[in-house]
């Protein structure tokens, strides 16, 4: 080890040691997203699997971004096996080389026969993950905040005359420039071509521009839930399942709006260096087949990432899933590769223009 | 300790044996007090120098370009910037890409140079994979025809400004500014000037909270000094009781208490004062109202403790020899305060400037820190380096400032309890 590796890794290298010592070295960890989301993987995969293979998993909570898989990999001390990543984050990591790739063709076939490759959903398959959930990124509303008119198209998000209250935003610049550009009358096919331009972009912003001062700015996913009950907001952006368990299971009265949502996928990837790459790599198949991806329906309102496993949702979820007919008919994919290039100057530019 | 040996070389006379076993029996005793401290250095060493170094280091640490494609990196260092590189750098960036697709770490040189230029991620491997079934050799022309990216300026300048190990792109990034295709240093675009606000409002909002902690800390200091015990104890009990909750407990209350359908404008409404809730949270007002009462604690016990140990009788007689009670605190008493009360500005202010979750949770969004910024380069851009040159722009500014405060107040004006 050169002087340069020592000085980089040891003190990295010191602390994940540390902080990991108490997990066995037969277990298997899978980290995700934590609260209602976790307890349905664990459910759905981390059950059957440990009676299926007798590997136990420890199921370990982040809040997303890949510092943290970076830290590990650079030290060369991985304690994470499986972790539950954004796709954004799974063409990053993946880039920068922290992730094992899987080829496709290992993957279990569907209930109905169909190749995986044909199974999953659109870029549910990328060079390190496989897509397990199908999220939207929705607007919600408090209904008890509107007496009159109820808010029905992302459009009504950004019109505080007709719909008063403050609105709730993600800090980030993705997915609110499109937004602001679909309300602003761009169609949702030619999003990303029209912020391609410089005018494209200072449009977005103009119109983020006549909301800034309405709007409370959220960064976790539970925030938005807890802002529209605690009256702050009367409409914020939200992930479609904190909306669904706030008001079908702790019966709040927000409601979704549908409408251009931007449909989202979650990936199971391996982190690369796991000292449990066989099991890993077991654990990740067995919970992407048909039948664990259906079963997780039954736990939250994610939709499964596979074709085959629509076919087995119950009715009763079927309306809340972000790929129910009627809720995907306007939907837009974030294009995360367009955001892959330009997330360094738009993110700045974000954080500027906030700051005035 | 040091009049000893003194005192024996004075004394001639004095045994030499004598001499010889108090120098061992010193030597034990040093020995014995190094190796007390010795897990002390070790501590601080693992825990503060060696990350600390690595940091800074880091900030102007680059080897990506040169470590993954020596070849490019050393043609780049000499081309001159004045028109496209020649065959040679075509031929080598062309060639370069193919191998690197193959070993897996394009993907973190095109992170990098794109946060240099935007678009370069795509670019390159867009490019890559072309360019493994380019069988020609003449790369430059192959490239072009490619994607006209490769005629501009810009793209070549994110490969020269990467092309050396050590760079300060990230400490001119940090003050918002950048090196632009011709290599020469120039401002970033208004739009993405952001930095150096930054740090101005951290100082601004540091100093506010400091002085706002002064000014509620200082009097309640003095009171409680001059309480009796019973009744000061009982007071103090109180400033201390917040300085043991959690920071995020405490933060989070202030949510609760100051949000617009929070307790204090609901109360002001009911009362018929307001009639439109205040905007009290997720601002400026905020930040420096939590972090005020955070940090107060740290104002109270170094002022307190001072103002403890100062008798009473000064300003007695001070007011016996005419001085009216303004003359005698400004002149007698505030003076013999300044130890307590310049400790406890300087750590308020220095606690404040690096704050983090405060700012955070109800900063919104004018009230944020640098420490933010820095958050978000070590989490989420992963820009580790640009985090780094930020958090080393902050070091030097506290540097600078307590070199200042040193000078203006000196540093054995002061004193922790």
């Amino acid at each position: 080890m050169t002087m340069k590796n020592l000085m980089t890794q040891l003190p990295l290298a010191i602390a994940i040691t540390a902080a990991s010592a108490a997990v066995s070295a037969d277990d298997l960890t899978v980290v995700s997203w934590g609260g209602a989301y976790t307890k349905s993987q664990v459910e759905a995969y981390h059950k059957p699997f440990t009676e299926k293979s007798g590997t136990n998993i420890v199921s370990e909570n982040y809040s997303g971004g890949i510092a943290e898989i970076k830290a590990q990999v650079e030290a060369g001390n991985v304690t994470w096996d499986v972790i539950d990543l954004e796709k954004a984050d799974v063409i990053r990591a993946c880039d920068e080389g922290l992730l094992v790739e899987i080829d496709p063709a290992t993957l279990p076939k569907g209930d109905n026969g169909a190749m995986a490759t044909d199974d999953f959903v659109d870029g549910g398959l990328e060079d390190c993950g496989v897509a397990n959930i199908v999220w939207g990124k929705i607007v919600a509303f408090d209904e008890s905040q509107f007496s009159g008119k109820k808010p029905s198209k992302l459009v009504d998000f950004f019109n505080t005359k007709e719909f008063p209250g403050k609105r709730g935003l993600k800090k980030t610049p993705k997915v609110n420039l499109e937004r602001a550009l679909m309300a602003d009358g761009v169609p949702g096919a030619k999003v990303y071509e029209v912020l391609g331009t410089a005018d494209g972009v200072n449009r977005a912003f103009a119109k983020l521009d006549q909301i800034k001062d309405q709007v409370v700015w959220w960064e976790a996913g539970s925030q938005p839930v807890q802002l529209l009950a605690d009256g702050e907001v009367s409409m914020t952006t939200a992930y479609n399942g904190r909306i669904y368990n706030a008001s079908e299971v702790e019966g709040k009265p927000f409601k979704i709006i549908w409408d251009a949502q931007f449909a989202e996928l979650d990936f199971f990837a391996i982190v690369k260096g796991t000292k449990n790459l066989d099991k890993a790599m077991e654990f990740l198949k067995f919970s992407t087949d048909t039948k664990r991806l259906a079963d997780q329906t039954n736990y939250i309102s994610y939709a499964p990432a596979r074709k085959s496993s629509i076919a087995l949702v119950s009715d009763k979820m079927m309306p809340h899933m972000a790929t129910a007919p009627e809720n995907f008919a306007t939907a837009v994919p974030v294009d995360h590769s367009w955001w892959a290039d330009h997330q360094d100057e738009l993110n700045e530019r974000f954080n500027a223009w906030l700051n005035k | 300790m040091n009049t000893t040996p003194d005192l024996a070389s004075n004394a001639p006379e004095i045994d030499p044996q004598l001499k010889l076993r108090l120098r061992k029996a010193e030597r034990f005793l040093k020995v014995r007090a190094l190796l007390l401290v010795v897990p002390l250095v070790v501590f601080v060493l693992f825990t503060f120098v060696l990350p600390l170094t690595e940091m800074l280091y880091r900030s102007i640490h680059n080897p990506i370009l040169v470590d993954n494609l020596p070849e490019v990196a050393a043609l780049m260092r000499d081309w001159d910037q004045q028109q496209l590189p020649g065959d040679d750098i075509f031929t080598a960036v062309g060639k370069g890409l193919v191998v690197a697709r193959e070993q897996k770490t394009i993907g973190r040189i095109a992170n990098r140079l794109n946060s240099e230029h935007a678009g370069m991620r795509s670019l390159l491997t867009k490019s890559a994979r072309k360019l493994r079934k380019y069988k020609g050799d003449d790369y430059k022309d192959y490239m072009l025809s490619l994607d006209k990216r490769w005629g501009e300026a810009e793209t070549w300048g994110a490969f020269k400004v990467l092309s050396s190990e050590y760079t300060l792109t990230h400490y001119l990034a940090a003050f918002d500014m950048q090196y632009n295709a011709q290599g020469e240093i120039v401002s970033q675009p208004e739009e993405r000037q952001i930095y150096v606000d930054m740090l101005l409002k951290t100082l601004k909002l540091s100093l506010l909270v400091t002085l706002f902690c002064v000014l509620l800390g200082y009097p309640l200091a003095y009171y409680l000094s001059i309480l009796p015990p019973g009744k000061s104890n009982l007071l103090m009990i109180l400033v201390l009781l917040p300085f043991w909750t959690s920071l995020l407990v405490r933060t989070s209350s202030w949510i609760v208490m100051l949000q617009g359908q929070g307790v204090v404008n609901s109360t002001l409404i009911s009362l018929g004062i307001l009639s439109e809730p205040l905007d009290m949270m997720y601002n400026q007002i905020g930040t420096v109202v939590a972090m005020t009462h955070i940090l107060l604690p740290f104002m109270i016990l170094p002022t307190y403790s001072v103002m403890k140990s100062i008798s009473p009788v000064y300003m007695r007689a001070a007011r016996s020899l005419g001085a009216t009670p303004a003359n005698a605190f400004f002149k007698v008493y505030f003076p013999q305060t300044i130890p307590g009360l310049s400790a406890g500005a300087i750590l308020v202010f220095i606690l404040s400037i690096g704050y983090y979750i405060t700012p955070a949770l109800v900063g919104g969004r004018t009230g944020q820190m640098i420490s933010n910024l820095i958050a978000y380069h070590m989490q989420t851009s992963l820009n580790w380096g640009l985090g780094a040159a930020l958090a080393g722009s902050l070091l030097a500014v506290v540097l600078v400032l307590y070199w200042i405060y040193n000078r203006l107040v000196g540093s054995s004006q002061m004193k922790l309890g």
